[in-house]
């Protein structure tokens, strides 16, 4: 079982990104469970066809801590396994808690069973604490992608995710496995990005083209893949699908300093944007 | 007993080693129960609320309710407003206090629970109150714990209703409900009206009339509370445990207040008395005068058996700051004065104390017995002056030890005795001549072993 953390600035596309993903890998047959570490909990909504998942946390607010794993976990598209953590409203309580507590309540119901392929943690924005770091904290999810565009706030977000990778790298035992690119279409983005994960030491493993078709497939509640199978974009996220399955490049990250970052957006040229 | 404490001191900033104070919520529920038909209630998990109810029954030696939040792995996720709103509701109904007063805990202040809009959005049924104050055990110590709680007081119902009242304002300070009743008696003998709080006689020290009282008799009356900002002066003891109560009366309701020494010692108290008398125009009445007196007199009678000893004090920053000035009075030496809560002004003030004297010690704020004990190895004095937590101490270094503070969990009836006012500065003299002797008579050999001394 691979466990995979997605991590990358807000607004990026992780769930899109990991959702077209996994379907990509769903079609090659992968057992694959989604876990969404964001309490909006809308990291399955593509899988689930737009089906509203009820959350760990609300089911464990509601029902007490008799849950059963039937009552969170749904089977998606491909047979994809949706999990929502959930948390509490905005500006209450602590959501970094709850996803400790969600995943904890996973791994004592069984949702990792031996035929899985994949697990898939996808996180919000920064790890602005312990708690959004537990995917990556004892030997849950060894690998870690961060998505990544064009855009210094990307990128600047991206480094200081890396920041808290090596920090658990030491202890946890996690890799980076590479930057994803969902396109921007800012000039000189792949050269850029490139630049930037050799710089931390990494690869970009996959650039994902920008193109309308992934709208159009969100607003009907589906992947790419499932929606229009032969367009250019479900051929784009097959392969970050391959190249995600038969990736063995895993580093410690070594993050930048500012001062080197900007260096790095200088020569490519993007500041002036 | 203690083996292995090292001799040599080093500057550890990583560790604290037998820690010289407790929680902040011990602070604020000791306060609470200074109000009268008042149940504290500490917003955090049951193990929080089980140990300060413990720690406080241990001293006291007298049951100590308070309600919690009972967090649970939900609370701590979305937050304590629920629990608090259904704790308001279920206490008001069961329990029927006048009052709750609400602490935090360290897992409420992180996960940032907003305790005022919980309070205000609470259904409080008419004519009950709730207050509450922000403890988090991760600044300060029980003394901040007591000080902030005594400022909610001040901030949820002190009024100015442009009425004077011809009062003065006595907040106490982190004492035993002894020490409290001996400053409310000096007061009467003084002719004074005056509201103390919080005041925790006939609370915590409450006698046993055969059937039990959830709230009994003592505490500060609510309505004397909010009477407190119609006084015409506040008198605020001990810096660390009242400063911000007195400083909230001023800014809230314009009552001027006056920061003055623990009552501990002849200078101190003399100095609470001459105040007292300053802002109320009373005079000192004789049978005062003659306590007075009578300590001179003690002072001079028993003065061979401590003058000159060398001795160390710990605990809490206003009781040690007091206890060092007295000792000084008395003509013993302080070599180490510390205290586990943190605060630089505990430094500079005793310090100030000693240079005037001419005593050179170590001084230490944010300290624990583990440096004490160092301090002890590399130099040893006559008699220590703490809380329990000395006793270990005591043992391994074989120095007398004489309980003074909190927390007193290993000895009785403490906390029905004064060590403030004239007759406490008798009693601690006694307490302090007592161990001394004992000691003496503990080391004599046959042939020197006295039966006058």
């Amino acid at each position: 079982m691979r466990q995979i953390a997605i991590y990358g600035k807000g607004g990026i596309g992780k769930s899109t990104t990991t959702q077209n993903l996994t379907a990509g890998l769903g079609e090659m047959g992968k057992h694959i469970m989604i876990v969404g570490c964001d309490p909006k909990a809308d990291s399955t909504r593509l899988v689930l066809g737009g089906l509203a998942q009820k959350s760990v946390l609300d089911t464990l607010r509601e029902e007490g801590e008799e849950v059963e794993l039937d009552s969170i976990l749904k089977p998606g598209v491909f047979g994809i396994r949706c999990v929502e953590s959930g948390g509490p409203e905005p500006g209450v309580g602590c959501a970094g808690r709850g996803i400790i507590t969600s995943i904890n309540m996973l791994e004592s119901l069984g949702a990792y069973t031996s035929d899985l392929d994949y697990v898939f943690y996808d996180v919000l924005g920064d790890v602005v604490c312990g708690g959004f770091a537990m995917p990556i904290r004892e030997g849950k999810a060894q690998e870690i992608y961060i998505v990544a565009s064009g855009e210094m706030m990307a990128l600047y977000a991206a480094n200081n995710i890396c920041k808290g990778v090596q920090k658990y790298a030491n202890t946890g035992g996690c890799r980076l496995g590479g930057i994803i690119c969902n396109s921007r279409k800012v000039d000189g983005e792949k050269e850029l990005l490139e630049a930037f994960a050799q710089e931390l030491g990494s690869q970009l493993i996959y650039f994902v083209p920008r193109d309308n078709m992934v709208q159009r497939a969100e607003i009907n509640k589906s992947t790419v893949i499932a929606f229009e199978p032969e367009c250019d974009q479900a051929a784009a996220y097959r392969g970050l699908a391959n190249a995600i399955d038969s990736n063995d490049m895993f580093v410690v990250p070594k993050p930048m300093v500012q001062d080197r970052l900007e260096e790095i957006l200088m020569e490519h040229g993007i500041l002036d944007i | 007993m203690l083996n292995y404490t090292p001799r040599e001191y080093t500057e550890r900033k990583a560790i604290v080693i037998n820690p010289a104070k407790t929680c902040q919520p011990i602070g604020a529920m000791y306060a609470a129960l200074g109000i009268h038909k008042c149940l504290p209630h500490s917003h955090g998990s049951q193990g929080c609320c089980s140990y300060h109810r413990m720690h406080l029954s241990r001293h006291f030696r007298d049951p100590i309710v308070a309600s919690t939040s009972s967090f649970t792995e939900g609370a701590a996720v979305f937050g304590g407003g629920s629990n608090l709103k259904t704790a308001v509701k279920n206490i008001f109904a069961i329990y029927d206090p006048d009052i709750i007063a609400v602490h935090t805990t360290c897992l409420s202040e992180t996960i940032g629970d907003d305790l005022p809009t919980y309070i205000r959005e609470a259904k409080v049924p008419e004519g009950k109150i709730v207050i509450h104050a922000n403890t988090p055990s991760y600044q300060g110590s029980h003394i901040t714990g007591f000080s902030n709680m005594v400022m909610g007081m001040v901030k949820y119902l002190s009024q100015n209703s442009g009425a004077p009242n011809g009062k003065i304002n006595i907040i106490p300070g982190f004492v035993n409900p002894g020490d409290m009743r001996e400053i409310k008696r000096i007061l009467k003998a003084l002719g004074v009206d005056f509201i103390m709080f919080p005041d925790t006689s006939g609370v915590v020290d409450a006698p046993m009339t055969g059937s039990y009282e959830m709230y009994p008799s003592g505490g500060t009356r609510i309505e004397d509370l909010i009477d407190a900002g119609n006084s015409m002066a506040t008198l605020a003891l001990g810096s660390f445990a009242s400063t911000a109560g007195a400083e909230e009366l001023r800014k809230k309701v314009k009552v001027r207040p006056t920061v003055l020494h623990t009552p501990i010692g002849v200078g101190a108290t003399d100095q609470l008395l001459m105040a007292v008398s300053r802002v109320t125009g009373q005079e000192i009445p004789p049978e005062i005068e003659e306590e007075r007196g009578q300590v001179i007199d003690i002072m001079v009678d028993l003065h061979d058996q401590y003058q000159g000893k060398e001795v160390a004090i710990f605990g809490d920053p206003d009781i040690v700051i007091a206890m060092t000035a007295f000792t000084l009075e008395m003509g013993m030496i302080p070599r180490y004065v510390l205290t586990g809560t943190p605060g630089e002004a505990f430094e500079r003030e005793v310090n100030a104390m000693l240079t005037t004297a001419g005593v050179e010690a170590k001084v230490k704020a944010s300290g624990d017995l583990f440096t004490l004990q160092q301090w002890l190895k590399e130099k040893p004095v006559d008699l220590l002056i703490g809380n329990t937590y000395g006793k270990l101490i005591a043992r391994a270094e074989d120095i007398p030890l004489v309980r003074v503070g909190f927390p007193i969990l290993d000895r009785g009836v403490h906390s029905y005795f004064p060590v403030v006012g004239y007759k406490g500065a008798m009693r601690l003299i006694e307490m302090i001549s007592n161990t001394l002797l004992e000691r003496q008579d503990r080391d004599a050999l046959d042939e020197d072993y006295e039966l006058i001394m």
